[in-house]
């Protein structure tokens, strides 16, 4: 696949920002300036990079708990992300969400989701709007971790899919752990692509730390969910190099085997690809990272400076008419 | 206005079918609906006519009720068969987590326009996990609309005003309902929700009901008024949002409250009622107020044991017995 320069630059710049904005959010929940908790993306860029880049502003994605890169590969605004971190009136949920339930329904982000395999089902939905009453091109893809796919949602889903020829690309994140949970325990097989054949569709497995492997893998997948080839299961390997949370004491995994596993991580991995094609060096790597350190800088004096809802308005937006409320 | 006979199930199929014919986004999908018209016949009404959009399912009941947050979301209106009340439990976090919160915790993004229906309450001998009425613990979470008619002229309405309004809401629709005949005005109507309607009107002792147990408490006010006693029976017709104003106003008038309902006894949907009418109108109240509901027990198989567990019109005259009128 001949991929231009720019693009790989672009995606690079895209990692970067998520990474930046994952490092700022667990500086500032340590500074207990976020409340609740927060999952990290960090050492997962790869995948909704390299898979979102391919979709259109009108295509649909689920995601989940650990959702923030999603997001943002999507086009959300760090502004109004961090904000809604924050609570703060102007998020993207008006505070009403926070991190583990952010969405934003006109970027296509049907939803961070706070339950474990709650996007599979909503994908499902959403997949049969599209194909069975609305008739259009969208495909929809349901982001969800290697826990999820122990889930009935999962199986529920994926047979649902299969059975209507939905145009839903299923995206496993084997990150290694189920909250605290390693899947070699906890999951039956080695490869959750191999669930598919259960299911009657297509199974594939890529290494979800390499950009390049899910972007071209991506793309056919993409492509072919488009034109009808019906639904895939698309595992992508990867490690979880943070916590569950923001602050998970982690006694269930030694700390050599998460140094081990940050050698192999995405963004210093695509470095060294592009280094070696001449495609970036020392100083615009620098200048790249500041760039988005300033951005994520900004984003953070934005939800400082916003204004917290008022106690009241937790009153609103269950209901679009001002039937049902019964206070 | 001329009006003509139908049943309680095909006066579903009628607004459901109206409004099919104005919104081409409406669909609907389930377990056993499309081929078999639904497990009581209550979609026959409508087969052959949207054939496209009437859609048989697996019975995979998360993603039944989690695929309906996705499907308004990517633009549509579906109406989702639930298939037994009892069966909802084993969807119930695509409900009170997802579709019940997602408006909520998006900051009020998007509407959803959300039907989740299907048959709940008894018939005959169907035990303990075919048998439930669960309204209440709908009427307990915010996030939905709960909608339990007891005519074919009330279901029709609701069914209007639920396919064109926002947000999520749930119907129920008592199995012993849908056979059930009754007179439908043939221009179109809606009944907005929150607005009870006045079964029967009298001065003794109101009663608050709905569903099945709107009937049963007619039976028992004809036979009352035999021996002089005047009940008034309020259908609340809708239990979020629950119209406050009628009942309260007829308690002022009656000074006496029984709250009828099949579902369980403790803690079901008349102890809320019971609560606001005592908070609100307090010293109109000559009596304590009273509650007919399920025994609190699963229903049992066994006929006779199932007419113990379970409330009808008896129970209502002997509960009446209870006021000192």
């Amino acid at each position: 696949m001949d991929i231009t320069k720019e693009k790989l630059i672009e995606l690079y710049e895209k990692m970067v920002l998520i990474r930046s904005f994952e490092m700022k959010a667990e500086e500032k929940f340590y500074n207990n300036e976020i409340p609740g908790f927060i999952h990290l993306y960090i050492g997962e860029e790869a995948i909704a990079t390299g898979i979102i880049d391919h979709l259109r502003k009108d295509d649909l994605i689920t995601s989940t708990h650990r959702g923030h890169g999603h997001m943002l590969a999507k086009g959300a605004d760090p502004k109004l992300m961090m904000a809604e971190l924050y609570g703060k009136r102007t998020g993207y949920c008006k505070g009403k969400g926070g991190s583990m339930h952010i969405m934003n329904f006109d970027l296509g982000v049907l939803g961070a989701n706070g339950e474990v395999a709650g996007g599979l089902p909503i994908a499902a939905g959403a997949g049969m709007a599209i194909k069975m009453i609305k008739k259009t091109d969208q495909v929809v893809v349901a982001f969800f971790g290697d826990g999820a796919s122990n889930r009935g949602a999962f199986h529920e889903a994926l047979n649902w899919a299969s059975i209507y020829n939905l145009p839903i690309i299923f995206v496993v994140e084997y990150n290694q752990y189920a909250s605290t949970v390693n899947s070699n325990f906890a999951t039956s097989v080695d490869n959750i692509a191999d669930r598919a054949k259960g299911y009657d569709i297509k199974g594939i497995t890529v290494d979800g730390n390499d950009l390049l492997e899910v972007y071209e893998t991506a793309a056919e997948v993409i492509s072919a969910v488009r034109n009808g080839s019906g639904p895939v299961l698309l595992e992508c390997k990867t490690y979880r190099l943070k916590g569950h949370f923001v602050g998970d004491p982690q006694e269930y995994r030694e700390d050599a085997e998460v140094e081990k596993k940050w050698k192999d991580e995405p963004i210093s991995k695509f470095e060294r690809y592009l280094m070696e094609k001449d495609y970036l060096d020392d100083e615009t790597k620098n200048e790249i990272w500041s760039k988005y350190t300033k951005v994520i800088d900004e984003a953070l004096e934005y939800a400082r400076n916003d204004s917290f809802p008022t106690a009241k308005e937790a009153l609103t937006d269950l209901f679009a008419d001002d039937t049902g409320y019964d206070y | 206005m001329a009006k003509s006979e139908m049943t309680y199930a095909d006066a579903i199929c009628r607004a459901i079918e109206e409004e099919m014919a104005k919104d081409p986004t409406i669909f609907t999908y389930g377990e056993d609906i499309a081929q078999q018209g639904g497990i009581f016949g209550q979609y026959k009404g409508l087969l052959g006519k949207y054939d496209d959009r009437v859609i048989d399912t697996p019975i995979s009941e998360e993603v039944i009720f989690g695929s309906a947050v996705g499907a308004a979301l990517a633009g549509t209106r579906p109406i989702v068969e639930f298939h037994f009340a009892d069966f909802l439990f084993t969807g119930m976090s695509a409900i009170t987590n997802q579709i019940m919160k997602i408006r909520y915790m998006s900051g009020g993004q998007r509407d959803l326009p959300i039907i989740l229906r299907g048959p709940d309450g008894r018939s005959n001998n169907a035990a303990a996990q075919h048998s439930q009425s669960i309204e209440s613990i709908f009427m307990h979470l915010p996030g939905i609309k709960v909608v339990i008619p007891s005519t074919p002229a009330d279901v029709y309405g609701l069914y209007k005003t639920a396919l064109n309004q926002p947000d999520p809401v749930i119907v129920f629709e008592h199995k012993q309902m849908y056979g059930r005949k009754g007179m439908v005005d043939d221009e179109e109507y809606r009944i907005p929700f929150g607005k009870a309607d006045i079964k029967r009107a009298g001065t003794d002792i109101t009663v608050v009901t709905t569903s099945r147990m709107v009937h049963e408490s007619m039976q028992a006010a004809a036979e009352l008024a035999n021996s002089g006693i005047s009940l008034e029976v309020i259908d609340l017709r809708t239990l979020v949002p629950w119209d406050r104003e009628t009942v309260i106003n007829s308690v002022k008038k009656t000074g006496r409250l029984l709250i009828v309902h099949e579902t369980w006894k403790r803690a079901g949907w008349g102890a809320e009622i019971a609560s606001v009418v005592q908070e609100e109108a307090f010293d109109y109240l000559d009596d304590p107020i009273y509650r007919v509901g399920a025994k609190n027990v699963p229903n049992s198989f066994s006929p006779e044991q199932e007419n113990f567990i379970m409330p009808d019109k008896e129970n209502v005259l002997a509960e009446v017995k209870k006021f000192l009128l």
